[in-house]
C-alpha cells in the first residue's frame, strides 16, 4: 500500500484511477477483515460512486482535491448521511443519520473516498476496542492483541495497510493510544480546531476528531482538509488553517524539545519502554534539537480530573438515547419511563453504564462543587502548566503509552488498569492542546509510539518535528510482519 | 406561624410570585435555523439540532438574545454583558435531548420591576433564556389511561424567556394585572406574540399565605397548568382558599407542585418536595460563554420603542384622553398605533377614541376579531369620522359603514355610494320636505306651540321618513325650529 499523497498525485496525473484504488482498498479489507474485524460497516457503493466522481473531475481537468482518490476509513461515530452510524453501541445499531458530519463532508469535498465505518469502543469509552457492542478488533501486529481504543478499528485498518488514512476521535487518548499500538501516526488537534458537528458526543469539552495515517505527510494533508471554523459548531475556533505540509521539517536545528519531569515513572516501569523512549529523545537530539526539561506539576491529577469531567458530560450527552425518537426501543412496562429504563438497560454496555452512573453522581446537587467544579479548576491549572512549559520549549516529547499492545481480555476485568492506559495522553486533552503519536520503535516486537505536543493551534510544530523524526528513524515504514507473511 | 395565626384568629394574606414563560417571536429557533412558527403541520419544522439527533450541536440565536436584553431594558433590569447557558437534566419524552438548554446561575438579566395600575411595584428576580420543549398529545382523555402519546417537536427549541418575579403580588387580581401589564410591554417591544391561548405566554405561580403584618414567607405551593388570565385568577383564588382552609382545620401546608384542573376548578397535588427533580445543572460544553459588546447593548437599549406607561401619559396629554381610554388604547402596541394613525388622519382624537372603543370594538368582538386581525385601514376609519362630522352621512348609516370597514376593509366612500347612504344637508332641499310635513300636520304644530315639546320629535321623524333617512337630522331640526318657534 502506498501513501495517501502518492495516491493523490497519481490520480491527479491520471496515472491511476480513483475507482481502481478504491477497489484495491476494498479487496484488501475483504481479505483481512475475517482476521482483524476493523469495520462495523463497509460502504463499497458510497466509495465507488465517490471514486467515479473524483475520476470525472480529474478527467475534466478540475482540481480533484487534496485527498483525491485517497481511501479513508471513518470511525463509526461520524454521521454519514443515509449510512448506518452505530457509535459501537447496540442502542444505535440500526441508526441511519439524515445528515453527514462536517468532517465527512469536508473529506468527501476534498476527494477522499470513504470505504467504511470502523469499529470502536462503545461511545468511544475504552482503550482496547473490546467495549464495542459488536465484536473486538485485532491488532495487525499480533492478532491475539488489542489495537487500542477507542479508535481501534481505524488504527488497525491503517496499521494493516488496507487504507492509508482513517478518521478517529480523541477524548482522553483515543487516537494516540491506538496509533501507538498499531504503528501509525495519530493526531489529536487543538480543541476547537476541527468541527464536532455530526460527531456523536462522548465528552463535549474534550472530544476532538483527527487523522490516523501511514505517515506524517498524510496526517498533515488530512488535518488541513478537516480543520477550520464551522458555523454549526460554536466551539470551533476561527483561526486560519495553514498548509501543514509546508511545515514538515527535515532536521531539528534550533528546535527546543521539552522532556517532562513530572510523570510517574512507575506507570511505564517496563525497562524496554524506558529505553525505547530514551532512544527516541536521543534521536531527536541527534537531529539537531535542543532538549530541555519542563515541569507539568499537575499532570499527575489528570486521570482523576478526567474521570469526573468526561463521565459528567457523558451522563448528559447520552440521556437522549431513550428509545423515543430513534435507535433501539425496548417496549413493555407500564409507562414511558419503564420504556426508557428497559431501552437503556438493554442498549448500553457495562462501561457506558458505569460512566453514566459516575457522571450522574458527580453532577448531583451537593456534590457538584466538590467534584465537577473542582475538576474544572484543576483543568485550568493544567493549562497553566503547559503555558509555562511552552515558554521554554517549542514542542514537548513524552511517552504516548505505558506499554505495548496487550492481549485481548488482559485488562477487561479491571476498569482502573484500563483507565491508566490514558495516563500520558489525558493532560493534553484536559488542556485542549494538540498532541500526536508517531511510531517510535518496538518492545518485544510490538509497536510503541512517541507523543509530541504543541501549544494550542500550533499543530504545524509537532507535525514538523514528527516528520523529521519519522524520516530519520523509519519506524513508520516497517510493516506488520504477520500480515505481510501470509 | 400559621398555627399561631389560627390560635389568635389573625387574618392571613396571600403572597404570590409568578414565573412567566414567553416564547420569543424570532424568525428561527433558539439553537438552529428551523422556522419558529405556530400552527404548522406536526414535526414539519425540525432538523437534527432541535430533534437532538446524535452529533448535532446548538448555535445561539443572536436575535433571541437581543429580544431578551430589550425586554430587560424595558423592565428596568440589569442586563449582564456576560452570561452562559447550562443544561437542565431530566427525562421527559417531549425533550429531544433529555436536557433543556437554559441559564442557571448567570441569567442575562437580574432585577427590574413591573408597576401595576394600582401603583404597586412588583420586583423581578431575573429573566433568562432557554429552549422550549416539544408538545405531547395523549391519546384518550387522561394521560393515565392513554394508549399512546403523539409528540410534535415543532415547538422544541423555540426561544423561551422566563421572567421570574419576586413574591410581591398580593392577590389573584394583582396577578392578572401583572400579567396584563407584562403582556402590554412585551407587545410594545415586539418580542413576542404573547398569546396565552397559543401558549406563547405561559405562567406558573408560587403561592403561600402568612398572617397579615408578618414578613416571613409561608410554605409555598407551585401551581401549574393555567392557560388563560381567567384561569390564573381562578386557580390562585382556589389555592389561597385551600391554604386558608388547611390553616383553619389545623392541617399542615406542604411544599409541593400542584396542577390546576380547569374543568373541575381545583388544584391537585402533582409531586411533593421529596419527589422534586435534581436537575444536575452544569454549563453546556457545546456552547461558549456569551459575551455581549457594550456598544451593541447600548444600541439595543436605544432601539426600544415607547413603552405603555409613557404612551398612556402622552395619550392623555397630547390627545386629551381620559386615563381609562388611554389605558385601554395602549394595551396593545398595534392598537395604540392604529389609534394614533386615525387621530392624526381625522384630526379628531376624541372621535377616534370613541369609535375604536365603541362601535369598532363591538363589531370586532361580535365577529371574534381583533384590530390587528381586521382588514380595516386607519385612513378609512378617519374618512368615516370626517364624513360624520361634515354631515355627509348620518349616525345610523355610519354604524352600517363601520361594519363594512371592520369586516371587509372597504373604503367608506364606496360603501356610502353603493348603498345610497349619503345624507342631504342642503338647506333648500330639506326645507321643501320639512315645509310639506308641517303643512300636512297642523295638529302637531299646534301641540308643539302649546308646549308639547315631544311633538317636535314626531315632526322630525316624519321629515326623516319623507327623505327616506337621507336628510341631515340637524338641518331638519333647525328648519322646523325656524318655522315653529
Amino acid at each position: 500500500m502506498i501513501s495517501g499523497h502518492e495516491i493523490r498525485d497519481a490520480v491527479a496525473r491520471r496515472e491511476r484511477s480513483a475507482v481502481e484504488v478504491a477497489q484495491q482498498a476494498l479487496q484488501a479489507i475483504d481479505r483481512l477483515e475475517p482476521r482483524l474485524r476493523a469495520y462495523i460497516s463497509l460502504l463499497p457503493e458510497r466509495a465507488l460512486s465517490q471514486a467515479r466522481s473524483v475520476d470525472a473531475r480529474s478527467r475534466a481537468g478540475q482540481d480533484a482535491g487534496l485527498l483525491a482518490g485517497v481511501p479513508v476509513a471513518i470511525k463509526d461515530l461520524f454521521c454519514t448521511k443515509g449510512d448506518r452510524t452505530t457509535c459501537g453501541s447496540k442502542i444505535l445499531q440500526d441508526f441511519r443519520p439524515p445528515y453527514s458530519a462536517t468532517v465527512v463532508e469536508r473529506l468527501e469535498a476534498a476527494g477522499a473516498v470513504v470505504v467504511g465505518k470502523t469499529n470502536m469502543d462503545e461511545f468511544a469509552m475504552g482503550s482496547s476496542c473490546e467495549n464495542s457492542a459488536f465484536f473486538p478488533t485485532r491488532n495487525p501486529w499480533d492478532e491475539g492483541r488489542v489495537p487500542g481504543g477507542s479508535s481501534g478499528g481505524s488504527a488497525s485498518t491503517v496499521g494493516a495497510g488496507c487504507v492509508p488514512l482513517a478518521m478517529g476521535t480523541d477524548t482522553g487518548g483515543s487516537i494516540r493510544e491506538p496509533a501507538s499500538f498499531c504503528n501509525v501516526v495519530g493526531v489529536k488537534p487543538t480543541y476547537g480546531r476541527v468541527s464536532r458537528y455530526g460527531m456523536i458526543a462522548f465528552a463535549s469539552s474534550l472530544d476532538q476528531a483527527g487523522p490516523l495515517s501511514r505517515d506524517v505527510r498524510d496526517a498533515a494533508d488530512a488535518l488541513e482538509v478537516i480543520a477550520g471554523f464551522d458555523p454549526m459548531d460554536s466551539t470551533s475556533v476561527d483561526v486560519p488553517v495553514p498548509r501543514y505540509a509546508d511545515h514538515l521539517l527535515e532536521d531539528l536545528t534550533g528546535v527546543r524539545v521539552g522532556l517532562v519531569d513530572d510523570f510517574d515513572e512507575t506507570i511505564a516501569a517496563d525497562s524496554g519502554m524506558t529505553s525505547l523512549y530514551q532512544t527516541a529523545y536521543r534521536n531527536i537530539e541527534a537531529l539537531g534539537a535542543t532538549l530541555v526539561h519542563v515541569r507539568l506539576p499537575h499532570a499527575k491529577y489528570g486521570l482523576a480530573t478526567y474521570y469526573l469531567i468526561a463521565p459528567a458530560e457523558c451522563s448528559s450527552n447520552l440521556a437522549r438515547y431513550d428509545g423515543t425518537r430513534y435507535g433501539l426501543r425496548v417496549d413493555g412496562g407500564d409507562d414511558v419511563y419503564s420504556m426508557f429504563e428497559r431501552t437503556r438497560a438493554e442498549g448500553f454496555g457495562p462501561e457506558v453504564k458505569r460512566r453514566i452512573v459516575l457522571g450522574t453522581y458527580a453532577l448531583c446537587s451537593g456534590y457538584y462543587d466538590a467534584y465537577y467544579v473542582r475538576a474544572q479548576k484543576v483543568r485550568t491549572l493544567m493549562k497553566a502548566d503547559f503555558d509555562l512549559a511552552f515558554a521554554s520549549c517549542d514542542v514537548i516529547a513524552c511517552p504516548a503509552v505505558s506499554c505495548p499492545p496487550f492481549e485481548l481480555g488482559a485488562k477487561s476485568q479491571d476498569p482502573v488498569a484500563m483507565y491508566l492506559m490514558d495516563y500520558f495522553t489525558i493532560p493534553m486533552s484536559l488542556a485542549g492542546i494538540p498532541a500526536m503519536s508517531v511510531p517510535a520503535g518496538y518492545v518485544n516486537g510490538l509497536p510503541v509510539g512517541l507523543q509530541l505536543v504543541s501549544p494550542a493551534f500550533e499543530e504545524a510544530r509537532m507535525l514538523g518535528v514528527a516528520h523529521a523524526y519519522e524520516k530519520a528513524t523509519g519506524h513508520a515504514r516497517r510493516r506488520a510482519p504477520q500480515l505481510s507473511a501470509r | 406561624m400559621i398555627d399561631s395565626a389560627r390560635e389568635q384568629g389573625l387574618e392571613t394574606e396571600a403572597v404570590i410570585g409568578l414565573e412567566v414563560h414567553v416564547e420569543l417571536s424570532t424568525h428561527s429557533k433558539m439553537f438552529c435555523g428551523c422556522r419558529n412558527q405556530f400552527g404548522a403541520p406536526p414535526n414539519s419544522q425540525v432538523c437534527p439540532v432541535c430533534l437532538g439527533l446524535p452529533g448535532a450541536l446548538p448555535v445561539i440565536n443572536g436575535r433571541a438574545v437581543e429580544y431578551l436584553c430589550k425586554t430587560g431594558f424595558a423592565l428596568g433590569c440589569t442586563v449582564s454583558p456576560y452570561s452562559k447557558f447550562d443544561r437542565k437534566n431530566y427525562f421527559y419524552p417531549d425533550m429531544p435531548k433529555n436536557y433543556q438548554i437554559s441559564q442557571y446561575d448567570m441569567p442575562l438579566t437580574t432585577g427590574g420591576s413591573v408597576t401595576l395600575v394600582s401603583g404597586r411595584k412588583v420586583r423581578l428576580n431575573r429573566i433568562h433564556l432557554e429552549e422550549d420543549t416539544g408538545k405531547n398529545t395523549h391519546a384518550g382523555a387522561a394521560i393515565s389511561r392513554s394508549e399512546y402519546t403523539l409528540i410534535d417537536y415543532n415547538r422544541a427549541g423555540v426561544p423561551l424567556m422566563e421572567i421570574v418575579s419576586e413574591p410581591d403580588i398580593g392577590s389573584p387580581q394583582e396577578a392578572e394585572q401583572y400579567l396584563s401589564e407584562l403582556k402590554g410591554i412585551l407587545s410594545h417591544i415586539g418580542v413576542s406574540d404573547v398569546k396565552m391561548h397559543e401558549g406563547s405566554l405561559r405562567c406558573d405561580a408560587n403561592v403561600s399565605i402568612r398572617p397579615v403584618g408578618t414578613q416571613r414567607l409561608g410554605v409555598k405551593a407551585e401551581v401549574k397548568n393555567m392557560n388563560s388570565f381567567r384561569s390564573v385568577v381562578r386557580a390562585l383564588s382556589f389555592e389561597i382558599e385551600r391554604m386558608r382552609e388547611c390553616t383553619r382545620v389545623g392541617q399542615p401546608i406542604v411544599q409541593e407542585t400542584r396542577g390546576w384542573d380547569e374543568s373541575r376548578g381545583v388544584t391537585h397535588s402533582m409531586r411533593s418536595k421529596e419527589q422534586a427533580h435534581d436537575y444536575r445543572y452544569f454549563p453546556d460544553p457545546d456552547l461558549v460563554p456569551l459575551s455581549i459588546d457594550a456598544a451593541l447593548l447600548e444600541r439595543w437599549r436605544l432601539e426600544l420603542p415607547e413603552l405603555p406607561d409613557s404612551k398612556r401619559a402622552r395619550f392623555a396629554a397630547e390627545y386629551g384622553l381620559s386615563a381609562y381610554d388611554a389605558g385601554v388604547l395602549t394595551q396593545e402596541a398595534g392598537d395604540a398605533a392604529f389609534f394614533e394613525a386615525v387621530a392624526k388622519a381625522s384630526g379628531d382624537a376624541k372621535q377616534a377614541a370613541n369609535w375604536l372603543m365603541g362601535d369598532v370594538r363591538k363589531c370586532l368582538q361580535l365577529h371574534g376579531l381583533t384590530l390587528s386581525s381586521s382588514p380595516m385601514k386607519p385612513a378609512h376609519l378617519a374618512a368615516l369620522i370626517a364624513m360624520v362630522k361634515s354631515g355627509a352621512i348620518g349616525g345610523k348609516a355610519a354604524k352600517e359603514v363601520c361594519d363594512e370597514l371592520v369586516m371587509h376593509g372597504r373604503d367608506p366612500q364606496d360603501v356610502v355610494g353603493e348603498r345610497g347612504l349619503a345624507q342631504t344637508s342642503d338647506a333648500s332641499a330639506v326645507a321643501v320636505i320639512v315645509d310639506a310635513v308641517v303643512a300636512r300636520n297642523p295638529e302637531s304644530v299646534t301641540a308643539y306651540r302649546g308646549g308639547k315639546l315631544k311633538a317636535l320629535d314626531f315632526l322630525i321623524g316624519q321629515a326623516m321618513r319623507e327623505s327616506r333617512g337621507k336628510a341631515n337630522v340637524d338641518v331638519v331640526r333647525s328648519r322646523l325650529q325656524e318655522l315653529l318657534d
